[in-house]
């Protein structure tokens, strides 16, 4: 039980998909615009992220190596396809805003990533808590940037208006949203901040002993160090055809 | 023909595929040292995705839907795609190696995936037929050219400025980028 603990601990904090290793910045940037709508992405993908880890784990060995990628992908998308029709029945109003990110699911770095270096290596139990961890982890980071943005773009929390509009027709002192933060530079720049924020901690961590674990996503500027790359470059099928 | 021409404009301007979709944004932070290289990245893109719109356009209208399986279109066109690319590269590599050369380095990049399988999804979604398909594919991979050429300028520049230490790197390209969504929302008023 210590080792699924240490994978749920590892998963939030200790390798945060978003804030540690830079993963997945396409639904990042794309979905925070509220914390609500960073908080079902999240949970949309924790569900996608575990369930495919479970089957990719106990399929480990029947799965040949060379094939491995499509055969990942496939688990994945019926994942995806499910959660899909899940959120479209039972939650449309998050459906409409999040729309095409969803069925994006299936090329978010951090799902095959975990399938590739986790989960087709590793017991049944342990992958679930990894999927867990990893999807909480990116649940938490979404959700706290949906909500900065929240704030400052709108005044408003979980769609709750927590800082008093200012009105100039009616002299009501108030706050008056930075609108542009709810729009898409905004993701911009508080993604910024956040990635030199994660410069200074990473810094400060070095020079304590402790480093942090690398980067790995896109904005480490190396595409091939995702492992989704491999794929989304069709490496695995050249080498299959190379090898034939 | 005034429809279309509406299509090309939004798609690869007023509605950016990376400064307002957030769609390809691994290539676009990857491959924007340089402009030679960006421009390379940007053709390779609108061959692939012209090509991959046409394709899963034609799966999706004449084999999706007699058969009844829309709601798979997921799955088919993430495999497709990723065939796809694999084909393109063989294909130049045999029969045209002048694009080959130009393009062949950038091909087994086109990890837009993302982008790829987002401009066939939202065909879908939109109801575009065929042909709207094929332009709206075009058309985003246009504005994917615009804005990593654009990006890959501006970072030839930014190479000799005084940089806060902590922006180094990626954040400050991440300020760029917002700076450059900004501007292209006074194209918003165009359509």
């Amino acid at each position: 039980m210590n080792k699924n603990v240490e994978r749920l601990y590892n998963g939030i904090i200790k390798e945060n998909p978003t804030f540690v290793l830079m993963l997945g910045m396409c639904p990042t940037l794309a979905v925070t615009t509220s914390a609500i709508n960073g908080l079902g992405m999240g949970l949309s993908t924790t569900v996608v992220l575990t369930l495919s880890n479970i089957i990719i784990s106990a399929l480990r060995n029947i799965i040949p190596d060379r094939v491995r990628m499509p055969a990942f992908i496939v688990v994945v998308a019926s994942f995806v396809t499910i959660v899909q029709f899940l959120v479209q029945g039972f939650v449309p109003s998050l459906y409409s805003a999040l729309g095409i990110y969803i069925p994006l699911i299936v090329v978010n770095c951090i799902i095959l990533g975990r399938a590739e270096s986790y989960a087709s290596k590793n017991p049944v139990l342990p992958s679930l808590f990894d999927g867990l961890g990893m999807g909480l982890g990116f649940t938490m980071s979404l959700t706290v940037i949906g909500l900065v943005r929240e704030l400052l773009g709108a005044g408003q929390m979980f769609g709750a208006q927590v800082l008093p509009i200012a009105d100039a027709s009616t002299g009501t002192i108030g706050y008056t949203p930075i609108t542009i933060f709810i729009l898409a530079p905004g993701a911009f720049f508080v993604l910024a901040i956040l990635v030199a924020v994660m410069n200074v901690v990473r810094k400060n961590a070095e020079d304590k002993g402790k480093p942090l674990a690398a980067p790995s996503g896109c904005l480490a500027g190396d595409c091939s160090s995702c492992a989704a790359a491999s794929h989304c470059s069709g490496h695995s099928v050249d080498k299959k055809g190379e090898a034939e | 023909m005034k429809e279309l021409l509406i299509i090309l404009i939004s798609s690869s301007i007023v509605n950016n595929v990376i400064l307002s979709q957030f769609l390809g944004l691994c290539p676009f932070f990857g491959v924007s040292k340089k402009v030679e290289t960006a421009a390379g990245m940007g053709g390779a893109v609108v061959f692939v995705i012209t090509i991959a719109s046409f394709v899963t356009g034609l799966l999706y209208n004449f084999i999706l839907v007699p058969t009844g399986f829309e709601y798979l279109q997921t799955i088919v066109f993430i495999l497709v795609i990723a065939a796809l690319v694999q084909f393109v590269e063989m294909f130049l590599k045999k029969n045209v190696p002048s694009l080959y050369q130009a393009l062949g380095v950038y091909l087994p990049l086109i990890t837009t995936n993302c982008a790829v399988l987002g401009v066939a999804l939202k065909n879908v979604s939109n109801g575009y037929n065929i042909l709207q398909g094929v332009i709206n594919g075009f058309a985003t991979a246009v504005g994917f050219t615009i804005a990593i050429v654009i990006m890959a300028g501006i970072r030839e520049k930014i190479e000799y400025n005084d940089i806060p230490t902590p922006f180094k790197g990626s954040a400050i390209v991440l300020v760029t980028a917002g700076l450059m969504a900004i501007a292209f929302f006074g194209f918003s008023g165009v359509i």
